[in-house]
């Protein structure tokens, strides 16, 4: 498989993947890293936002 | 059965489709449904609760990364989940191939079919970076407990 990198297109079998994971009341985050030669050439993440951040109960109760 | 003191449900809902203006509103142009963005802020911004409309002020910048953001897909009209009225993009919002060297934490969600471009919410995440990459924001389920936006 060829990804894009910082230094154009690469295939991972040259590569060195490292994947990260957060996961916490706020979010659950995948980090997926590949490196040449110890060095970070590509860098994807996805973020799962468990918690909104954006309730309005205040909003409705001021309304009451 | 007694009288009860209550918020209705279906006010809440109707909020969020601009049903009600107890203040001074807009003409609308039509009955359509906004359009909306999300822009991702550096960790040195202050995005937060007091904005009342998109800024360009410490907005991220990089390599495929438009001022502004990227479209929010609103496929799913605001609904009840019990007595709570939520929304929830129906897509998730994705930064594709983007080079993003500062770090950045939020995204702010906006009406960008609102010619001041009204501020909508502000999310917040771990401090990422992203080379050459995709960056998702993959969306929470839609109901009471975990919609993006939630009038309870």
């Amino acid at each position: 498989m060829v990804i894009e990198t910082s230094l154009g297109k690469m295939d991972v079998r040259k590569l060195k993947k490292v994947v990260h994971q957060v996961d916490n009341a706020n979010e659950r985050t995948t980090v997926t890293e590949y490196y040449l030669e110890g060095v970070s050439v590509h860098r994807s993440v996805d973020v799962v936002l468990k918690q909104a951040s954006v309730t309005a109960a205040m909003l409705c109760a001021a309304l009451k | 059965m007694a009288n009860s003191q209550a918020m209705c449900s279906q006010f809440k809902v109707d909020i969020l489709n601009g049903l009600h203006a107890f203040g001074a509103s807009v003409v609308r142009a039509g009955t359509t449904k906004d359009a909306y963005k999300a822009a991702l802020y550096l960790v040195s911004a202050s995005r937060g609760a007091g904005d009342t409309v998109y800024s360009a002020t410490g907005e991220v910048s990089g390599t495929n990364y438009s001022a502004g953001g990227v479209a929010v897909t609103t496929g799913t009209a605001p609904t009840l989940s019990g007595t709570t009225a939520i929304f929830t993009p129906s897509a998730s919002i994705i930064y594709t191939t983007v080079t993003l060297s500062t770090a950045f934490d939020a995204v702010l969600i906006y009406n960008d079919t609102s010619s001041t471009k009204l501020a909508v919410s502000v999310h917040t995440f771990g401090s990422q970076t992203v080379t050459a990459g995709t960056f998702t924001l993959t969306m929470p389920t839609n109901d009471a407990s975990n919609a993006l936006i939630r009038l309870a």
